[in-house]
């Protein structure tokens, strides 16, 4: 592994971040501005934690906006018939998790191109949330878990899912750095051939990470159902190149075998602070998307320029 | 005689219609060096697989101690304590030396690698390869030299003992010297028999015969996929040896050499330099001469070919092929005539999922960029049968082939291209010694013809047996050309070293 890879796209968000609070003192600097671009990147950011191991592992994994959307489903329904809302939740992630495996399953077994699992998964799932709505919301009563990302009370100091996604990111970034599995994910994803002559269990690695990205998947469908309070089958279309994007500025490599947990949610932070930032300014939204679409291609070829 | 250690008794593999293992047998007693010698495509390399538990075999048996044993993961096989050394370098570029040494084995509690004792057996296993050479555990291993790399799975193989209990019962290396330089190798045999003596049985798999006569002390020589004699090194000659190999008396170690005279300079550099190397290279090469460079790995004439072939910037000095002066990209090289074929022949060679015919004409296209497949096909068959290259047919992968025939391919590009300037790095590096003699005769054939061809090679039999003039690379510097008349291997290893 590189030494600290994270470093530059952190100094990029402190740098952006500082831009956006000069152009906009009074209004971008405040806590609860703060508070509020936290809560809206915890989706990304928690599937950009999922993403990093697949990433890492040489894979990629195209499903996570369907499987958001779908979870998201899963829950209202579950909800609406009367389930308390832990067992919604539950069922919620069981089945994010049931379609990582069968990802994981697909790519590590029969040795399937991830990019053509995942993007079968992709519509697979966002057909299925279809049916299970009947293409329409799904209106429920929360009951509480709306709570999950509404603005904090004063001893919360942020709003429980973002403590939820701060967890998954200190448990997974520990994971891959200092368990037999994480160095197994790396090895993986720098030279399949090189790990199973090492006697790593490689079907094993990828159904595991699969399986992973798919549960912190569906704990980003908790989230994306607790701003939303309805179950929506057509929602987070296009979630997932938002958060490749978050883990490739965050400087993981496609190839695999590189980036860290900690550089992806540096990445889905920056491109938060960008989009909440060009909004505080003013800028237009077309704007934007010129903005996010330069950044992310000028912070995989820094990285490039580095390297030489 | 007691328990042997290692026992295999008539062992069978196929791959689809290839018959890779034909009935191989073969016993090696505790504390034995053995070595296992045969042509390219003879079996060698999958036999080591079926033993490091790559592999699986379809027939016959193996015994470990005594007991029969057949590891269906290479996990399983390391457990038991059998540790192998692949020939193509089995690392993970990303990760630093001591996860890699470690990989596979990473001592555990509750599923975190205890990082102290991590440490320990890795530092154990650096020592033992690298000696005093420094080694930091914690460099990336893609920054590496590929002589530094090869010693770092060599650390893994004698790490791995820790793994199975303290007792490294079997080392399989295979082919591993044809990257490093001859202090590197000189370490790797001390620990060779250093192993042996405390036990370990070692495998060792070779196309260097002198290396065979120097550390082992029995072999089995395979042919075909089966084995075709044993005996004991010490009362067998070389020649015999290869004799066993081919399966005929007469292979030509001493290449015949063509009649050639030298012609106008094609190619030409002055006090050329590159980032870091070369530092300083001046050369002429003739029209039908070979020009051998000699070095030791590591001296830059890797990187001298790559700076003339446009791969690696130029940074000082002139490069000049034909009426062009000055550095070029590859795609203007090939257009003047100027050919290069890597050392590298899996990643940087050749296009290996590709078949036979499409490596070969990969270079020289239609003029609309693209081959008529009947004419792509035609060429290609006509190229394998005039190299010989053993294979199925112009559509078979290039990655199914062996070494020295995926050799053969990246060679007939060259010639299929019509090139007049060849730039060969290591074309015979990890090919057996009758591939190697038909490869060389070839440089030869092409000399006579009226082409120029700069030979690096780390084989000074090869250098001395082909080359019209010979110079040494030290440091960086090349020196001057000499008459290959007036040199022999001392001299020229003497000057590698710096002497």
């Amino acid at each position: 592994m590189r030494k600290k890879p994270w470093l530059g796209p952190l100094v990029a968000l402190v740098a952006t971040w500082l831009l956006f609070a000069g152009l906009a003192p009074d209004t971008f600097v405040r806590a609860s501005n703060a508070v509020t671009m936290l809560r809206q990147t915890t989706v990304v950011a928690i599937c950009a934690v999922g993403m990093t191991l697949v990433i890492v592992s040489g894979g990629i994994d195209l499903s996570v906006g369907s499987v958001v959307a779908f979870t998201t489903v899963v829950i209202a329904t579950t909800l609406r018939a009367g389930a308390s809302p832990a067992v919604a939740v539950l069922a919620g992630v069981a089945a994010a998790t049931a379609s990582g495996l069968l990802s994981g399953v697909l790519v590590g077994r029969l040795r399937m191109a991830p990019f053509i699992v995942t993007l079968g998964t992709m519509s697979v799932l966002r057909g299925a949330a279809k049916g299970l709505a009947s293409e329409q919301k799904i209106d429920c009563d929360p009951r509480g878990l709306d709570a999950l990302l509404a603005p904090p009370h004063g001893w919360q100091l942020l709003p429980p899912g973002v403590w939820l996604a701060i967890a998954a990111g200190v448990l997974a970034s520990l994971a891959l750095r200092t368990t037999r599995f994480g160095r197994h994910v790396y090895a993986v994803g720098s030279n399949e051939a090189a790990a199973r002559v090492c006697g790593v269990d490689v079907v094993r690695v990828k159904l595991a990470v699969y399986g992973l990205a798919g549960a912190l998947a569906g704990m980003a469908g908790v989230m994306e159902f607790s701003t939303l309070t309805v179950g929506d089958p057509t929602d987070s279309v296009g979630l997932e190149l938002e958060v490749i994007a978050a883990v490739v500025v965050g400087g993981a490599s496609l190839s695999g075998g590189e980036g860290t947990v900690l550089g992806s949610l540096v990445g889905a932070l920056l491109m938060e602070v960008i989009r909440a930032g060009c909004t505080h300014v003013g800028v237009h939204n077309w704007v934007q998307e010129i903005l996010t679409g330069g950044i992310i291609v000028a912070a995989v070829a820094m990285d490039r320029v580095r390297r030489r | 005689m007691s328990v042997p250690r290692l026992a295999l008794r008539d062992v069978r593999k196929s791959f689809g219609s290839t018959v890779a293992l034909a009935g191989v047998s073969l016993e090696a007693a505790p504390g034995e060096v053995h070595a296992v010698i045969g042509e390219n495509g003879a079996g060698k390399s999958t036999l080591m697989n079926v033993l490091a538990g790559v592999v699986e075999p379809e027939a016959g048996d193996v015994f470990l101690d005594g007991a029969a044993w057949r590891p269906r993961v290479p996990a399983r096989a390391r457990a038991d304590g059998v540790a192998m050394v692949h020939q193509e370098l089995a690392l993970c570029p990303h990760l630093d030396v001591q996860a890699n040494v470690a990989l596979g084995i990473e001592p555990t509690r509750f599923g975190f690698v205890r990082a102290g004792i991590t440490e320990r057996i890795v530092e154990e296993g650096l020592a033992r390869a690298f000696g005093r050479r420094p080694v930091d555990p914690h460099a990336r291993v893609g920054e590496l030299s590929v002589a530094d790399r090869q010693l770092v799975e060599i650390a893994r193989a004698v790490a791995t003992s820790r793994a199975a209990g303290g007792a490294l019962r079997l080392l399989i290396l295979d082919e591993p010297t044809s990257s490093l330089d001859a202090p590197d190798a000189e370490r790797l045999f001390a620990l060779v028999l250093d192993l042996a003596r405390e036990g370990t049985t070692v495998l060792y798999v070779s196309h260097f015969l002198q290396e065979v006569s120097r550390i082992a002390t029995r072999f089995t020589v395979l042919r075909d996929g089966a084995t075709v004699g044993i005996g004991d090194v010490a009362s067998t000659s070389a020649d015999e040896m290869v004799a066993m190999m081919a399966g005929r008396t007469d292979v030509a170690r001493a290449v015949s050499r063509s009649p050639r005279t030298a012609g106008e300079v094609v190619l030409s550099a002055r006090a050329l330099g590159g980032v870091s190397l070369p530092v300083d290279a001046t050369f002429e090469l003739h029209r039908g001469e070979v020009l051998g460079i000699a070095g030791l790995v590591g001296a830059g004439r890797t990187e001298l070919l790559r700076a003339i072939f446009g791969l690696d910037p130029v940074r000082r000095g002139e490069v000049r092929v034909g009426m062009a002066v000055g550095p070029a990209s590859p795609a203007r090289r090939w257009a003047q005539g100027v050919g290069f074929a890597s050392e590298d022949r899996r990643r940087e060679g050749l296009a290996t999922e590709l078949s036979i015919a499409e490596n070969l004409t990969l270079s020289k296209l239609g003029p609309s960029g693209h081959g008529l497949p009947r004419r792509v096909h035609d060429a290609a068959s006509t190229w394998i049968e005039r190299l010989a290259i053993r294979c199925s047919g112009p559509d078979q992968r290039v990655a199914e082939l062996s070494g020295g025939n995926q050799q053969k391919v990246q060679l007939a590009r060259l010639l299929h291209h019509d090139v007049d300037v060849l730039l060969l790095d290591e074309p015979t590096r990890g090919i057996d010694v009758a591939t190697k003699a038909q490869i060389a005769e070839l440089y030869g054939a092409l000399a006579a013809r009226g082409k120029a061809v700069l030979l690096v090679s780390s084989w000074l039999p090869e250098l001395l047996a082909v080359a019209d003039r010979i110079a040494v690379m030290h440091r960086g510097r090349l020196g001057p050309a000499m008459p290959v008349a007036e040199c022999d291997e001392r001299s020229l290893l003497l000057e590698a070293v710096g002497g």
